[in-house]
C-alpha cells in the first residue's frame, strides 16, 4: 500500500518534470519552425542588415536593426538607472546597515518586481513623461527616456538583492585581513568586499539586462510605435517585445508574412536573452566555486 | 626528522638572542574583556619583551584569541565587547581617545587561523597594505614585494607567476603569502591566532622555522593549541585557563617545572 503510493508520487513528480521540459522544447521547436517559413521568404541577411522595419506598410522592410536599437536603447537607460542605485543599496545594506535594518527592507525592496508592470507602464506614460517634459523641451509624448528609467527603477531589486547576497558571502576572514592591515571601511569595501564579490555582481547585473529586454508592458506602453535606428532617448522607439504586442494584438491575418515576423523577432529575443542568462549562469557558478 | 633540524637550529642561535633585546614591546595590566554580560578574560597582566616569540596556550575557549586580538583592536568588531585595564604598546595605551585604529594596525599585523588570502593575484596580494597607504609607484612595488615574499621563504615557489591567483596556492604557500602580506606592511609586532593548525606537518615545519627566523626583527604572539610547537618556536609562554593567566614564564620552565599544578596537567595531557 505504501509502496503503491510513493510509486504514484513518484511518477507524479517525473511527470511534473517533463510537462516543464517538453513546454520549453515545445515553444523552442514552434519558434523555430515558424521562424523558418519567414526566413524562407526573407533573408537572414535583409533581416539582419537592413535598416528599416516597416512589415506593417505597403512598402516593406524587414530589417531587425531598428528593433533591436529600441531594445538597445531602453535597456541601457534602465541599467544606467538600476546599477548605480541597486549596487548603492547593496553596499549599503551589506556593509553598513544594521541587521534588523537590513531583515526588514530587502523583502520591501523586492515588492518592487512584484508591482504588474502595467502600473509601471502607465506610472511612465503618465506621471514620468509629463514631469520631464517640463524639464527636456521637445520630448515626445512617447519616449524611451521615461520607459527606460521606470524600467530600471523595476530592475533595482534584481540588482539590489543579488548583490547583496554576493557582498555578503565574501567571507569574514577576508575583511578581517583587510582590517587587519589598516584599512579603512570604505577601503576594506572598495577593494577586497566588491572585487572578490565581482562575480556575483556581474551575473546579477547581467540578469538584470536580460530581464531589461525581456520587458514588454512598460515599452509598448511608454516608449511608443515608431521603429526607427535612433538612439535619441528623447524620441518614440519601437522594442522587439513592444512590436511582437503589437502585432499579435491587432488584426494581421494568421499565417501570413506580417504574422510571421513575430516569430523571427520572437526568436531574436529568446537568443538574445538565452545568451545573456548563460553567461549569468557561468559567471555565478564559477563565484560559487571561489570559496569552497 | 624536520623538527629536530629546527631545533638544532634554535639552539645554536638562541644565545645571541638572549643578549639582544631586553626592552618592554607589549603590556597589558590588569587586563579583564567582556562580551555582554560574559566575562572572558580576568586580570590578565603579561610584560612581553621586544623580538621574543610567546607562546599562548590553554584548553579551547579560555580566551587565548580574545587577548590575542586585543592588541591589534580586532574584537572592537564584536557587539557588546567591551574591555577593562591597560592594553600598552610602547609604553602608549592603545585604547585610550585619539589613537588610530588604522594606523595602530599598520605596527601590529596578524595572522589568521586559516589561510585568507584575497582573491587577487600574488602580487597584488602582498601590495595590498602598500597600496592602501597610497603607495603605487611600480618601482617600490616591486621591490617590497619581492623583499617581502622573500623574507616569508615563499619566493623561489612563486617567483616566476606572481601575477597567479593566490587561491591557486597550497594551503602552506598560502599561509606564507599571508605572512608575505603582513610584513610588506612593516609592522613591528606580528599576531598569529594558530597560524599552522590548518597545515599538513612539512608545512608546519616551514612557518615555525620562519617564525623563528622573524624573531630577528619582530615581536611575535603566537597562540598555539599544540604543545610540542610552543615548545620549539616560543621564549616565553603562557598558560590561559579559564579567562585567567594561570602561569607565565620561560618556555623551558613552563613544559619542565610548572609552578601551578594546573599548567602541569595541561602539558601533560590530562585535559584540554
Ligand atoms: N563574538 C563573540 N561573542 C560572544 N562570545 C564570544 C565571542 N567570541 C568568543 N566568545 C567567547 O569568549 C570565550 C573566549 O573565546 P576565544 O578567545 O575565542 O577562546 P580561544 O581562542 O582560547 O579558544 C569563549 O567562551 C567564547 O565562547
Ligand atoms: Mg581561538
Amino acid at each position: 500500500m505504501l509502496k503503491a503510493k510513493e510509486y504514484i508520487i513518484e511518477k507524479g513528480l517525473l511527470l511534473c518534470a517533463l510537462i516543464t521540459a517538453l513546454t520549453t522544447i515545445g515553444i523552442i521547436l514552434v519558434l523555430t519552425i515558424e521562424a523558418i517559413t519567414f526566413f524562407k521568404e526573407i533573408s537572414l541577411v535583409d533581416f539582419l542588415t537592413d535598416t528599416q522595419w516597416t512589415p506593417l506598410y505597403s512598402e516593406k522592410h524587414f530589417g531587425v536593426l531598428p528593433l533591436l536599437a529600441g531594445t538597445f536603447l531602453t535597456t541601457v537607460i534602465a541599467i544606467l538607472v538600476a546599477l548605480p542605485i541597486g549596487m548603492g543599496i547593496a553596499i549599503y545594506l551589506s556593509e553598513y546597515a544594521p541587521k534588523s535594518f537590513r531583515k526588514t527592507i530587502k523583502p520591501l525592496l523586492e515588492l518592487l518586481a512584484a508591482v504588474p508592470t502595467v502600473v509601471y507602464g502607465f506610472f511612465a506614460l503618465m506621471v514620468v513623461t509629463p514631469f520631464l517634459q517640463k524639464i527636456i523641451p521637445g520630448l515626445s509624448g512617447f519616449n524611451a527616456l521615461s520607459a527606460g528609467i521606470v524600467m530600471g527603477v523595476m530592475i533595482i531589486p534584481f540588482i539590489s538583492s543579488m548583490s547583496e547576497d554576493a557582498l555578503h558571502a565574501v567571507p569574514k576572514s577576508l575583511r578581517e585581513a583587510a582590517y587587519g592591515m589598516g584599512s579603512t571601511r570604505l577601503q576594506t569595501v572598495f577593494k577586497v568586499t566588491i572585487p572578490s564579490a565581482s562575480s556575483g555582481i556581474t551575473a546579477s547585473a547581467i540578469l538584470a539586462i536580460s530581464r531589461a529586454i525581456g520587458e514588454t508592458m512598460i515599452v509598448a506602453i511608454a516608449a511608443g510605435q515608431m521603429p526607427g535606428l535612433t538612439f535619441n532617448p528623447i524620441k518614440p522607439v519601437q522594442t522587439i517585445t513592444a512590436y511582437i504586442v503589437q502585432v499579435s494584438s491587432g488584426d494581421v491575418p494568421f499565417g501570413s508574412l506580417e504574422h510571421s515576423t513575430i516569430f523571427a523577432t520572437g526568436i531574436s529575443l529568446f537568443v538574445l536573452t538565452f545568451i545573456l542568462n548563460s553567461i549569468s549562469f557561468w559567471v555565478s557558478k564559477k563565484y560559487h566555486r571561489q570559496y569552497e | 626528522m624536520i623538527t629536530s633540524v629546527i631545533k638544532e637550529k634554535k639552539n645554536s642561535k638562541g644565545m645571541q638572542d638572549k643578549i639582544k633585546q631586553n626592552s618592554i614591546k607589549l603590556e597589558s595590566e590588569n587586563v579583564g574583556v567582556f562580551y555582554g554580560h560574559k566575562k572572558v578574560l580576568q586580570n590578565v597582566t603579561m610584560r612581553i619583551q621586544a623580538n621574543t616569540v610567546t607562546a599562548l596556550i590553554g584548553p579551547s575557549g579560555c580566551g587565548k584569541s580574545t587577548y590575542l586580538r586585543l592588541f591589534n583592536r580586532m574584537n572592537d568588531y564584536i557587539d557588546n565587547f567591551r574591555k577593562e585595564g591597560d592594553v600598552i604598546i610602547d609604553g602608549n595605551e592603545i585604547y585610550k581617545k585619539g589613537i588610530e585604529i588604522e594606523e595602530l594596525r599598520k605596527t601590529v599585523g596578524m595572522v589568521f587561523q586559516k589561510p585568507n588570502p584575497f582573491p587577487k593575484s600574488i602580487y597584488e596580494n602582498v601590495a595590498y597594505g602598500l597600496r592602501i597607504q597610497g603607495i603605487n609607484k611600480k618601482s617600490a612595488l616591486d621591490e617590497i614585494v619581492e623583499k617581502s615574499i622573500k623574507q616569508a621563504a615563499l619566493w623561489d615557489e612563486v617567483k616566476d607567476d606572481l601575477k597567479k591567483n593566490a587561491l591557486t596556492l597550497s594551503g602552506g604557500q598560502q599561509q606564507r603569502l599571508c605572512i608575505a602580506r603582513t610584513l610588506a606592511v612593516q609592522p613591528s609586532v606580528i599576531l598569529m591566532d594558530e597560524p599552522a593548525s590548518a597545515l599538513d606537518p612539512i608545512s608546519t615545519a616551514r612557518i615555525e622555522d620562519l617564525i623563528y627566523e622573524l624573531k630577528q626583527n619582530y615581536t611575535i604572539l603566537i597562540v598555539t593549541h599544540n604543545m610540542q610547537q610552543a615548545g620549539r618556536v616560543s621564549d616565553h609562554t603562557g598558560f590561559f585557563y579559564l579567562g585567567e593567566l594561570v602561569e607565565f614564564g620561560d618556555t623551558r620552565q613552563i613544559f619542565t617545572n610548572p609552578k601551578s599544578e594546573k599548567t602541569e596537567s595541561y602539558i601533560s595531557g590530562r585535559f584540554g
